[in-house]
């Protein structure tokens, strides 16, 4: 690694910092400093602009690195996770987008707490949706910390360290001046530099195999140095029953786990109308669905081209598949068209980190103001506007992001991005169907729900091999392992799911039959929303 | 299509926030005229779920909705499964190195790309018109309504 691709990596960051600070600039000139502009940005987004925002959001770091990676070293194990993250969005098509744009205002608790008791609904769905962004936010920190100790060549400890905070501290800047008008427009400019980062590479990619993906698939299963095996399930799930079971709850929490996720839910409050919030979806679904793809393309490039035994020795998990691969499309290494390449890659992947981090940020400290508290204060303490608590929260969520980014530095990004999808199938996502969805749900059954999900999804994570017990894990001295699965959403979904019936079923107050009719009603016609 | 898209001014069931989120100014004083005064919003939603025209609409989104879910719950989950149970089916190659696991791989987007189609439009002959005459009857009816 030379010096050069370096600077013009580190220039064209600098470019896209430039722009994006000058975004938040111009767009909040003249903020009114309202809660409906800080957490919804004046709810005046288009449709397309507000599916590219919502296809910036959610192609994370994860995806473009993450995922790319698994498939370079597993092959078509790693495929699971690009089918899971498209197919996730009929759920909030069909189920979730429309339905919960007209019940809510800002968060996931406003859809709730508007047919039960408030205070407890609003304390529990606050509280999951902060735990489910910070597992996030950690997955996107450790995503920036591993693009740059690659990008400064080595493993220079102290350069990644320093990524992980100027990363974090920008982000808050951006949240907490610009609120959600400035977020929105970063991941407008994010998506699209990222498809266009990503179109760029599939067809150098595809014109290297002549546009044969035949000869693309063959070459990867040769130099992946598994043969056939690499194209066929079964590589990196497929020896004991316990990594195969794991495969499984590892679908089901992909497939179930957006619905749930704050900073994706809080997008659909940035459009005027539920018919808005359904065509923004039906934009994302086309942007996601053909990135999705590309990452399939890119991933058996990087294992065609680098070769799996080379990803692996840049990084252990995978993470740097990607930049390898256009270093190797430009010319290779010390080439100008291999420099300029990856510099390129390198850009857009801290861009795309930046802005998923600012989304998260900005979601979760929605959920600390307008749902903890407000309804944690004490009645007589000084009331300070719900729009400065969201900025002070940006910092404090911030800074243990960082924290904890720091700690988890050596595993695979799109893994920990399952976790946090795992939080949240298994938290938000019953308590937010049995709200649309069923009449007799009562208060208590959405308080257990949420944390009859919550508190196993994450004990059975602090039980996995991922913490202790294992060689790869967090803390490879301790053994404390009981619970043999990577991903808990096998057991803690259903979990969150029984929780909320049972709950329901033994609650003493009748459910309120008015409530629900309005809940139903304003559901389906948007009468009364805001 | 902002037409059929306006802003309306009827707070939502969230609570008002005394900080000043500014955006909800309060509708006007009701009309003189109320043909539904003593009733309170909650019986009006209990009558607008109970009329025959919401009754249809949710009919139209649930019998979408529902298969729908059920299918592509049920062929991912096939999909998924079939990788760990039946990893010899799965390898079995097609055309070339194509198995049959890659074609159900980009089955699974192809399938999503057609629902996604299929629903919006869906959505748009059959429910939007209706749904958007309801809000605004029920809208009609709460305005002034003792809540």
């Amino acid at each position: 690694m030379n010096g050069n691709h370096e600077t013009l990596a580190l220039l064209l960051f600098s470019a896209f910092i430039a722009v994006t600070l000058a975004i938040t600039t111009w767009v909040s000139r003249n903020r009114r400093g309202s809660a409906e502009e800080f957490y919804a940005g004046g709810r005046l987004f288009s449709p397309m602009e507000n599916g590219f925002a919502i296809a910036g959001d959610y192609m994370s770091a994860a995806s473009f690195l993450g995922i790319s990676g698994l498939i370079a070293l597993f092959g078509y194990d790693g495929m699971l996770y690009s089918v899971g993250f498209l197919v996730a969005w009929l759920v909030v098509l069909l189920l979730v987008a429309e339905l919960v744009r007209n019940c809510g205002r800002f968060t996931l608790a406003d859809v709730v707490a508007a047919r039960m008791a408030e205070r407890p609904v609003r304390i529990a769905a606050g509280t999951s949706s902060v735990t489910v962004s910070v597992l996030y936010l950690v997955a996107q920190m450790v995503g920036a910390g591993s693009l740059v100790a690659l990008l400064l060549g080595g493993t220079s400890g102290a350069a990644r360290s320093w990524t992980v905070i100027g990363v974090g501290a920008l982000m808050v800047i951006y949240v907490s001046l610009g609120g959600m008008r400035a977020t929105t427009w970063i991941q407008i400019v994010k998506a699209v530099v990222l498809m266009a980062g990503a179109v760029v590479l599939t067809v150098l990619v595809l014109v290297r195999f002549h546009g044969d993906f035949n000869a693309l698939l063959d070459s990867a299963a040769e130099r992946s140095g598994h043969g056939s095996r690499f194209l066929a399930p079964g590589l990196r799930y497929g020896g004991t029953w316990t990594a195969r079971i794991d495969f499984i709850s590892l679908g089901l929490a992909l497939v179930l786990g957006t619905a749930g996720l704050p900073h994706i839910l809080s997008r659909f409050y940035t459009v005027p109308t539920a018919r808005a919030a359904r065509r923004s979806v039906v934009w994302s679904i086309g942007l996601i669905g053909s990135f999705y793809l590309m990452t399939i393309a890119l991933g058996f490039g990087a294992a065609a081209l680098v070769g799996s035994a080379e990803v692996r020795a840049s990084n252990s998990a995978g993470n740097t598949a990607v930049p390898l691969l256009a270093l190797v499309l430009g010319g290779g290494e010390g080439s100008t068209g291999g420099t300029v390449l990856f510099a390129v890659v390198a850009a857009v992947a801290f861009a795309t980190i930046l802005a998923v981090v600012a989304g998260i940020t900005l979601a979760s400290s929605a959920s600390v103001a307008h749902d903890l508290y407000a309804s944690l204060r004490r009645p007589g303490a000084k009331q300070y506007s719900e729009v400065a608590v969201a900025r002070v929260a940006a910092a404090v969520i911030g800074v243990s992001a960082i924290g904890l980014g720091l700690v988890a530095q050596d595993l695979n990004v799109a893994f920990l991005v399952g976790l946090a999808f795992a939080v949240a199938a298994s938290a938000n996502l019953p308590v937010l169907l049995y709200s649309l969805f069923w009449r007799n749900f009562t208060t208590r059954g959405a308080v257990w729900s949420v944390y009859g999900g919550l508190i196993p999804a994450v004990l059975l994570v602090l039980l996995s091999p991922v913490v202790s017990g294992s060689p790869d894990s967090l803390f490879p001295g301790a053994d404390f392992q009981l619970f043999p699965l990577e991903n808990p959403g096998l057991v803690s979904i259903p979990l969150g799911f029984l929780a909320g019936w049972a709950g329901t079923v033994t609650s003493t107050d009748p459910p309120d039959e008015a409530k629900h009719a309005e809940t139903e009603v304003r559901a389906l016609t948007g009468a009364g929303a805001v | 299509m902002r037409h059929d898209d306006p802003w309306y001014d009827e707070p939502a069931s969230g609570r008002g926030e005394p900080d000043g989120t500014g955006s909800f100014a309060p509708t006007g004083p009701p009309g003189p005229v109320n043909p539904r005064r003593g009733h309170s919003a909650a019986d009006i939603y209990m009558e607008v779920q109970r009329s025959e025209a919401f009754q249809e609409v949710r009919r139209r989104y649930r019998r979408f909705v529902v298969p729908a879910t059920i299918g592509f719950l049920v062929w991912y989950l096939v999909y998924v499964v079939a990788a760990v149970t039946a990893p010899g089916l799965m390898a079995r190659p097609l055309a070339g190195v194509v198995n049959v696991a890659m074609v159900a791989g980009l089955g699974q987007f192809l399938t999503a790309f057609l629902l996604t189609g299929a629903y919006a439009r869906h959505a748009r002959l059959r429910r939007d018109r209706a749904a958007l005459d309801l809000r605004w009857q029920t809208q009609e009816m709460t305005r002034g309504a003792g809540r």
